[in-house]
């Protein structure tokens, strides 16, 4: 209310002449012709509830003489109030002193004021929604351009691809809350063979929590290149990062070194959420204990071995799942996230049956941090899968020969009807890329890969364009038909529904569509 | 041509059997095979789909053209010979909402 009051300030001031002047008249030309009344009506005052229902012009001695305001108006020599009232709602007033006359204000004048003020109610009311939508308009959009800067600072650091290793399979989960918090991950090749796999979270959010992220992401890939002690790494990039950081923010990091041909394992923990491991019927957690980056200098971090056995499935998981609230208020906690490592028959599962639990859980919520899932799924047959890769001119129709050579060279790998969705996602994904990406330039080619494992098919459909044409809108047959929408516009939505899941990333100057089918069907979602 | 059509009649509906590929070469012909097939004004237009080898996002676009057309004068349409695939995409499409799926043809 102190606030709607604050526009009946200026509103009042530009038609409000008090009896200071009159006192001053005699001084000179120079005297301002009106001042401005102080006509502030603090919350709980009763002349609110008064105003709001009061007939129009009113003298000042009708008022509640209790009030505070009357008695700062009174002082300042207001003898008329007009309040201004639309939709039952008080936005503003017009408060007058003594007329320039001298004389009491007439019968006229009131009705003049009336008038006036029923005039003026509805359009002072409207200029206040309209203040208040741009200011809140521009603190949307100043909101939302810093969101996306952030966004982008974020996305740069994300491995646009996870590497092959042989016998494991690696799947990832990244959606950022839409306040973007910080979190991270990558896999970094050591120079000795065995990779590193980092998962990470600042505190905070938005473009600090990015630039922050961004360059404990730069320490930890040149202290890979040095140092391959998980250890070691992070009491380095601790001892780095410390001059840089701000005071109020930290960095939760987890990093294990892997040896993919044995599973011989080193981790180490800067206060991030432990993994856990799938292993056979039981759920393991691997237990390191250190101080989060950032925070105190010298910090050292244990460093335990491990052997990830052939089957295990590993999850790497920020705070963003374990702590996402329901509806109720409730956490999904670490109890639901143990429960579906225990429940998935492999990584890719895994990342599915997470997302959709949480999905689930959170429904009617907002997210609220960056949920972030990494699954190592250690094979049982080693270094199983199939890698075929070809090229086909971008020419309309094309897209049937790359359909027919995918579904060759996977045909005894998929039940039948899953290998029809399989095609029919690979043709309308390559059309696209013939159609939209290449332009369909016969000299441009658009690259398929196609890898099989003991897990899942995927196709890689590659072109030069900057990503899949995105339809406007969701199909919906209903509109279609009564003409409120093109009978197109199927082709994203059918390849959506089609494959088990769909990837898009940047390969150099190529732009890469994914489609996985998983080889199990009782596995499909 | 990637689209072949024979028109014929089962009682009073008419009869279209397509032969091919549904996709954006068959725009045409699937014109004239519903021209011709409400030539006789029948009382429900069948498309058989027990030779369609092929229908792609371009083609569905085309069918839900011509099923626009159909409900516009008050014709019923009917699916014959779907695959479980294309009847599924039917489903996804949810064509099926307002064409009737039917056993093909013995």
């Amino acid at each position: 209310m102190i606030v709607a009051m604050t526009d009946t300030i200026d509103a009042s001031a530009s038609v409000t002449r008090t009896a200071r002047r009159t006192a001053r008249r005699g001084d000179g030309e120079s005297q301002p012709r009106s001042a401005v009344i102080d006509v502030r009506i603090d919350e709980g005052d009763p002349l609110l509830e008064f105003l709001r229902t009061a007939p129009g012009p009113l003298e000042i001695v009708a008022l509640p003489a209790y009030s505070p305001a009357v008695a700062r108006m009174r002082e300042q020599g207001v003898r008329i109030v007009v309040p201004l009232v639309t939709s039952g709602e008080l936005v503003g007033l017009v408060a007058l002193g003594p007329r320039l006359s001298e004389r009491t204000y007439s019968r006229t004048d009131r009705r003049l004021l009336d008038s006036l003020a029923r005039y003026a109610a509805p359009a002072l009311r409207l200029g206040q929604l309209m203040r208040e939508q741009e200011a809140e308009a521009r603190e949307r959009e100043r909101i939302e351009q810093e969101l996306h800067v952030a966004q982008l600072i974020q996305q740069q650091f994300l491995p646009a691809e996870l590497p092959e290793l042989g016998g494991w399979h690696v799947a990832a989960f990244y959606r950022p809350a839409r306040t973007v918090g910080g979190d991270f991950y990558d896999i970094i090749e050591l120079a000795d063979g065995r990779i590193m796999v980092v998962a990470g979270d600042v505190t905070d959010k938005g473009v600090p929590a990015a630039l922050v992220m961004a360059s404990t992401h730069a320490l930890l890939r040149s202290t890979a290149a040095v140092s391959a002690s998980p250890g070691a790494t992070l009491r380095r990039v601790n001892d780095l990062l410390i001059p840089q950081i701000p005071l109020n923010m930290f960095v939760t990091c987890l990093v294990m070194v892997i040896d993919v041909e044995t599973g011989r394992t080193q981790f180490a923990n800067a206060g991030h959420n432990l993994p856990f491991v799938r292993r056979g019927d039981e759920v393991i957690r691997l237990e390191a204990r250190g101080m989060p980056l950032g925070l105190m200098p010298g910090s050292r971090y244990d460093e335990i071995e491990t052997v990830i056995e052939p089957g295990d499935i590993v999850l790497l998981y920020s705070d963003g799942i374990t702590e996402q609230h329901d509806a109720a208020g409730e956490m999904f906690g670490f109890d639901r996230t143990r429960e579906l490592v225990a429940g998935s028959a492999s990584g890719d599962e895994l990342v599915d049956r997470s997302v959709q639990a949480l999905g689930a859980f959170a429904a009617g919520v907002e997210q609220e941090d960056d949920i972030t899932l990494v699954t190592l799924h250690r094979g049982r047959t080693g270094g199983y899968q199939d890698t075929v890769s070809f090229t086909v001119p971008s020419e309309i129709g094309n897209e049937r020969e790359i359909m027919d050579r995918v579904a060759a060279i996977v045909d005894d790998a998929l039940p039948a009807i899953r290998l029809e969705s399989l095609k029919t996602a690979v043709s309308e994904t390559a059309m696209n890329a013939i159609e939209h990406g290449n332009h369909a330039l016969p000299e441009l080619d658009v690259a398929v890969t196609v890898r099989r494992s003991a897990e899942a098919v995927s196709v890689d459909i590659a072109d030069y364009g900057r990503g899949r044409q995105h339809e406007a809108e969701t199909p919906d047959l209903d509109l279609k038909l009564a003409g409120l929408q093109t009978p197109r516009g199927w082709g994203l939505f059918l390849v959506e529904q089609l494959a088990d899941r769909v990837e898009e990333f940047a390969d150099g100057d190529r732009h890469v569509v994914r489609l996985v089918m998983r080889t199990r069907e009782g596995e499909a979602s | 041509m990637s689209l072949a059509f024979e028109v014929g009649r089962r009682g009073s509906a008419a009869t279209i059997r397509l032969t091919g590929r549904i996709d954006r070469d068959a725009g045409t012909v699937l014109e004239q095979a519903y021209t011709a097939a409400i030539a006789g004004t029948p009382s429900a237009v069948e498309l058989d789909f027990v030779d369609v080898e092929y229908i792609n996002s371009t083609g569905i676009a085309l069918i839900v053209s011509l099923l626009a057309r159909a409900r516009a004068q008050g014709l019923p349409i009917r699916a014959a010979g779907l695959t479980p695939h294309y009847r599924h995409i039917f489903e996804i499409t949810r064509l099926s909402d307002f064409i009737e799926i039917v056993q093909p043809i013995a």
